[in-house]
């Protein structure tokens, strides 16, 4: 390993940031780690103009009646919050900037298997993007980001610029999804066995097995909806003898799965933090593996738990509902094998640790509220109510936005090669977990009195319940602001980071901060798991090893 | 240890990208990211197949009816075309990989032309259809179909066969290209990706065919 292998290049301190210079040796990179690097900038801004939305949306509700725009603003207004969020920044947000930067890092590769279809797919997503906020010029989109027919054939909206733009993003995340299987199946490290390998990579790869299967399923549906808008081709037209709860099935087909698009690879990052920060082996690391299979195996045989007021049989709704359940099952080993990994660690208490046990308490309130919801006779009370809401959220930005900020704090020395600073990021956190609870859970409670979702006006006695709502929200704004700030700032100024701050075992860790163009200067040998912590020691993945076995007793 | 170094930061042959360890490798890795991309084709025109299956099951008599306004001869021709066009590709795959450039070109050339004459019996179909007012959903005008639900048999016929249609001009789009390449003299043995993940896209087209011509215009 320490043979004269070791370039001059990286010795002088050339990395993949000053590697070549100018923004067309950006904007035509084929590098993995500049394309991720995009991606993160592309989707960080679409989740500020989503993040806008939501202010708007929540300032509406200060007041049971008109208080800053008309029913119809407002319509357009959640439609563009819930299509942005969804489309264009949770789906991509970890698979497409985290999976990009880090996938091949921690493979200990040069790169993914096909960087010119990777930057294709950057492109492919600013597209659909484009497409998609053109709407916003013209006469917008008032469906929701479901586009349930039949009024989503009816409105005189521009649905179908929107729709257009989840179909063409929807291909950057085939590709994305075809690449990262390519890449971790092709391109393993010497010694990088399948049971080896960082249970980030694992959940990715769960993730982009959802993305090849399910996503072409939306592109055909999006496709029959905008063939529909345009040739009146009757199939979900029930005018013309087409069925618009088969818009239903196909439409959750792909869109259920996709929920698990956006958390599988957030529970690879808390896989990841976890055992970094609690200074243990993990534990479980089979169990976690195959649970990540699991949710996406189970992924597609639960999309009937959308549609149970929807006319479904009641066979159908029973068999849904039961099958739902399920889902618990394989997220419950994850939950369980993270907090047995703290069980008598030494827990380092940095930012991305307070971020993954924020994950932790916020995602189980989350996936908790999704059993309530599974079971059919309670659904039925409280579909399409504030505590659906509620319950989306705690998922979605209780836990994939916590645990993006989790990973985005522990490899922010990688990317950056700085390091953030501490305390105030503590502070800021403090701020998003209580703006968060302050903004989500009273509309847990607002759902369950009854007051349903997507509406403009609302009875006077859920007033004070609202107003909790829309204050947290501006704590949220506040910390995320608060975080991008001094994100920025030390991405510029920020004290020089170590390669491996955290002490950190997976491959990533053992090469320069920021990485030299290659990613490392020479390919890593692999001899042992990630996952070899102690107390005050720590193996890395490519720690030498005497005879044979994990060489650590 | 370090032989493995070595091997990784050796000589490059001249179609073998930085990040993989051979062009064996390469290859490889491309058949794979092939097949998960037809797995996508698959999910995606099954979309189709699910939903001409429900309506079909929900208005049978209606469908029944319709289908009998389709052509059958014209139907069958264009399935033996795809097939042969299939077998000129398999052999334009096989001369590319033994080297034997100019055959090769051949038989993408008349891959290509299959491919035109399977787009010209299409557009006779269509213009019969267009001329009898045989129309997706609201567009329908014809009178001799009675059922009014007949109209939903065209508009998955016009969208399955204009799905797989669209798939045939990409496919020649591909053949033009590669007929390029051949003649710039970049395939052999050593190298001839691209003609063999064309193939694997060509007969892949070609399949959907032979599944759409049993169901639209023989079984109804």
């Amino acid at each position: 390993m320490t043979s004269g292998h070791t370039t001059a290049v990286a010795a002088h301190g050339d990395n993949y940031l000053n590697h070549s210079k100018g923004i067309k040796s950006w904007l035509f990179t084929l590098d993995h780690k500049r394309i991720g690097v995009m991606y993160l900038f592309t989707v960080l801004s679409f989740f500020l103009l989503g993040g806008i939305f939501a202010l708007l949306i929540r300032l509406e509700l200060w007041g049971p009646g008109r208080n800053i725009m008309d029913a119809g603003t407002y319509n357009k207004f959640f439609t563009y919050h819930g299509a942005i969020m969804v489309f264009l920044v949770v789906i991509p947000l970890i698979p497409a900037a985290m999976g990009n930067f880090f996938i091949p890092m921690m493979l200990g590769a040069k790169d993914v298997a096909f960087p010119r279809l990777n930057l294709a797919s950057y492109y492919i997503f600013v597209i659909g993007a484009v497409f998609a906020l053109c709407a916003l010029f013209f006469r917008g989109a008032d469906t929701g980001w479901t586009f349930y027919t039949p009024y989503s054939i009816r409105t005189s909206t521009t649905v179908i610029l929107v729709v257009g733009g989840a179909f063409i993003a929807g291909f950057s995340s085939i590709l994305t999804g075809l690449n990262m299987i390519v890449t971790i199946h092709k391109l393993r490290a010497p010694g990088l066995s399948w049971t080896r390998l960082p249970l980030f990579v694992w959940a990715i790869y769960a993730t982009s097995i959802i993305q090849v299967l399910a996503t072409p399923v939306l592109a055909i549906t999006l496709v029959l909806l905008i063939c529909e808008r345009l040739f009146q081709i009757g199939i979900f037209d029930p005018k013309l003898g087409g069925d618009a709860v088969l818009f239903q099935h196909f439409f959750w087909f792909y869109s259920h799965p996709a929920v698990y698009i956006m958390i599988l690879p957030a529970m690879g990052i808390i896989s990841e933090v976890m055992p970094v920060f609690s200074r243990k082996p993990i534990f479980g690391y089979k169990a976690i593996a195959y649970a990540s299979f699991g949710i996406a195996l189970i992924a597609f045989i639960v999309w009937g738990h959308h549609m149970f007021v929807s006319g479904q049989s009641e066979l159908a709704n029973f068999v849904f509902s039961l099958l739902t359940m399920f889902v618990a099952i394989p997220t419950g080993v994850k939950v369980f094998s993270w907090v047995a990994t703290m069980y008598k660690g030494s827990i380092r208490f940095n930012v991305p640790m307070l971020y993954a046990l924020g994950f932790l308490e916020l995602f189980t309130i989350g996936g908790l509220t999704g059993v309530f919801l599974g079971t059919l006779a309670i659904d039925v009370h409280l579909t399409a109510t504030y505590f659906i809401v509620a319950h989306f959220h705690y998922v979605m930005v209780g836990g994939t936005m916590m645990a993006f900020l989790a990973g985005l704090h522990y490899w922010f020395p990688k990317m950056s090669g700085r390091m953030y600073p501490e305390k105030q990021a503590v502070w800021a956190f403090i701020c998003i977990i209580i703006g968060f609870n302050l903004t989500f859970f009273p509309q847990f409670i607002l759902g369950a009195e009854g007051m349903p979702r997507r509406y403009w006006a609302y009875l006077p006695e859920f007033t004070n319940l609202n107003r909790l709502s829309t204050i947290g929200s501006w704590f949220l704004a506040v910390g995320f602001g608060w975080t991008a700030v001094y994100l920025w700032k030390s991405m510029f100024k920020g004290p020089k980071a170590s390669a491996n701050p955290w002490e950190g075992n997976t491959l990533e860790w053992q090469t320069p901060s920021p990485p030299p163009f290659e990613n490392f200067t020479e390919t890593p040998i692999v001899t042992m798991w990630p996952y070899e912590y102690r107390a005050s020691k720590n193996y890395p993945m490519t720690t030498p090893v005497q005879g044979s076995g994990k060489g650590v007793q | 240890m370090s032989d493995v170094h070595t091997a990784v930061a050796g000589e490059h042959t001249r179609h073998h990208a930085h990040h993989f360890e051979s062009a064996e490798a390469e290859f490889d890795a491309c058949k794979q990211g092939m097949w998960i991309f037809l797995v996508t084709e698959v999910l995606m025109i099954g979309g189709l197949f699910v939903g001409y299956t429900l309506f079909r099951g929900m208005n049978h008599d209606a469908f029944h009816e319709a289908h009998k306004m389709l052509n059958v001869k014209l139907g069958a021709t264009n399935t033996v075309v795809l097939i042969t066009s299939s077998v000129t590709m398999l052999l334009g795959v096989t001369s590319a990989q033994r080297g034997q450039r100019s055959k090769s070109m051949k038989y993408l050339i008349m891959t290509f032309l299959l491919a035109c004459c399977f787009l010209v019996v299409k557009y006779f179909e269509y213009s019969a259809k267009f001329h009898h007012g045989l129309l997706p959903g609201g567009n329908f005008t014809n009178e001799e179909l009675t059922n009014p639900r007949s109209s939903l048999f065209f508009s998955f016929y016009f969208l399955m066969t204009g799905v797989h249609a669209f798939h045939v001009v990409v496919g020649m789009g591909l053949m033009a290209w590669l007929m390029k390449r051949t003649a710039n003299k970049d395939f052999g043995p050593d190298y001839y990706t691209p003609v063999e993940l064309v193939g694997f896209y060509w007969h892949f087209v070609d399949l959907v065919w032979i599944y759409l011509f049993p169901l639209l215009y023989l079984v109804g």
